[in-house]
């Protein structure tokens, strides 16, 4: 049992990378909503990262990345309350890291995944009906779609990642189509906010925002390249993949703004910037920087123009997981079955446009289909159970008020002229 | 005594103290105000979704002054906040009936 240092060092660094997305994601998120409402926002990505550390310490680890229960679809509870995981490693021959790290790194991803669905259903919100969402939600979605997807155990885990036999690097599936479809899927149950499309709802802070992405690329270098689990040629090719992807994608949504609404904005060069970043997500440790590069463009085009559809679909997905998240991540996933190449990584694969086989295609499309089914469908269920008893919305009144007031008794900015001179 | 009321652009306001100091006119109240007239407001986007601001902002002046010093204030006011476009603003002046200064109890054209 030796450890590798600089591999661990490298996920250890990583994890702590990652978790600072979730802060980054509050403060994104917090600068599009309106500022009555910007706290509650905020709130519930903080609210995340405390009860999603709970649940994965006590058994939240053991579903995801214990031993696989039988069909690879969960893992069973042998690591309740992490027994078995002190003092062990994972990682192949020469890159062993302690277990430990590997648990943390993996939680800081539950962590965004979960807090990625606030932006669906901001400003109307029940706060104590988030808290108990994301309880549930970590448990029956994010723990069985991540054993799917990442516990690798030899040929005998997760069905889609030791079974299927398709590649997702660092959670296209996982993170990013399952936050996109349970997105879609709350978006639905929760309904419009009061005076969608007849009021205007226009981002209070946009350098939040942009402050909000600025951290989240930087953190999403220990998303991609710390899921290589060692601190190598793979990391690299992941952290330059990333790069150029984010940066791509930036480019290409406000070249499309250009072209469709005449203005290029710093919106659109933040929400690009994470559309590529998402794109990359699954694909960064499977192609070339050039692939990286077309990945970008066509993700930062493709979120750009999907975020408009829930104008003509009718739902008010308010801050645009769906299209950014579902869609980015769609595009990375099918992006490694036409470009993957063994060349950057053996233990990837070639894609149809490098070998002229479809079958990597096939298992990509498989494994993206079933994530978006499955986190749709379950997600629907636990919103509409919570809906129907204890309410997943703030009255419409309370609403009108903003949930700062309402819900935290607070206000993130003193508007009064005459308070406290 | 009247009550001159102007409503002009936010970005001739230090033009407009510097021309009342050198007219020696020792007073001014200001406010922010919005409002619409024959200016248009502008469109803005986000992430493709227009919305449309039409309320544009404007500051509000008000100035006590004696009868005989109303036409040149306005002369004062006119040629500061002048940019020769729409939305420069308008000054209009109304009657008042007694003025108070507060620290000292002194009345009409002594409170200016």
């Amino acid at each position: 049992m030796e450890i590798n240092g600089a591999d661990t060092a490298w996920v250890l660094m990583s994890g702590a990378l990652v978790l600072l997305m979730t802060p980054s994601l509050a403060i994104f998120y917090g600068g599009m909503v309106r500022a009555k409402s910007t706290l509650n926002m905020m709130m519930m990505s903080f609210a995340a990262m405390g009860v999603t550390t709970i649940i994965w310490v006590i058994y939240g680890y053991s579903l995801a990345f214990g031993p696989d229960a039988g069909n690879g679809l969960i893992g069973d509870l042998s690591n309740l309350g992490l027994q078995g995981t002190i003092d062990q490693v994972v990682g192949g021959d020469g890159h062993q890291i302690p277990t430990l790290a590997f648990v943390m790194f993996q939680l800081t991803f539950a962590i965004i995944t979960v807090a990625l669905l606030s932006g669906a259903i901001a400003d109307r919100t029940r706060f104590t009906a988030w808290v108990i969402f994301v309880a549930v939600w970590i448990t029956l979605v994010y723990a069985p779609i991540a054993h799917w997807g990442f516990a690798s155990q030899g040929g005998t885990g997760g069905w889609m990642i030791d079974r299927l036999g398709s590649l997702d690097f660092a959670g296209g599936t996982v993170v990013e189509m399952n936050s996109g479809a349970a997105a879609l899927a709350l978006a639905i149950v929760l309904g419009k906010r009061d005076g969608y499309r007849r009021d205007p709802m226009r981002p209070h802070n946009i350098p939040f925002v942009l402050l909000g992405a600025g951290l989240l690329w930087f953190g999403w270098f220990g998303f991609n390249a710390g899921s290589a689990l060692s601190a190598g040629q793979l990391a690299a090719t992941a952290m330059i993949n990333t790069q150029v992807a984010t940066a791509a994608a930036a480019m290409s949504w406000i070249a499309f703004e250009k072209i469709r609404d005449g203005k290029p904005t710093t919106l659109g060069v933040a929400s690009g910037a994470i559309a590529g970043a998402v794109a990359i997500t699954p694909s960064c440790g499977y192609v070339t920087p050039l692939g990286a590069l077309a990945i970008g463009l066509l993700g930062g085009v493709a979120s750009a123009w999907a975020v408009s559809r829930k104008y003509k679909w009718g739902y008010d997905d308010s801050l645009d997981v769906v299209g950014i998240h579902g869609v980015g991540g769609f595009v990375g996933m099918i992006s490694i079955g036409l470009i993957g190449t063994k060349a950057v990584n053996a233990a990837g694969g070639d894609g149809l446009f490098i070998s002229g086989d479809p079958s990597l295609l096939i298992k990509q499309t498989i494994a993206s289909v079933a994530t978006i089914a499955y986190s749709f469908i379950a997600t629907w269920i636990i919103a509409t159970v919570i809906s129907r008893t204890i309410g997943f919305r703030v009255r419409r009144e309370e609403e009108v008020t903003g949930l700062d007031t309402v819900e935290h008794a607070e206000s993130a900015y003193d508007f009064t002229l005459h308070a406290n001179r | 005594m009247k009550l001159i009321t102007a409503v002009v652009k936010p970005s001739r306001l230090d033009e407009i103290k510097t021309a009342l100091r050198a007219g020696d006119i020792n007073g001014m109240t200001v406010s922010e105000a919005s409002g619409f007239g024959r200016q248009k407001g502008h469109t803005e986007i986000y992430r493709g979704a227009e919305y449309t601001v039409d309320l544009i902002p404007k500051v509000r002046l008000e100035i006590l002054a004696n009868d005989d010093d109303v036409d040149r204030i306005i002369g004062i006011l006119v040629s500061a906040a002048n940019t020769g476009n729409i939305g420069d603003g308008k000054i209009w002046v109304t009657p008042v009936d007694s003025i108070t200064r507060v620290r000292t109890g002194e009345r009409g054209s002594d409170a200016i």
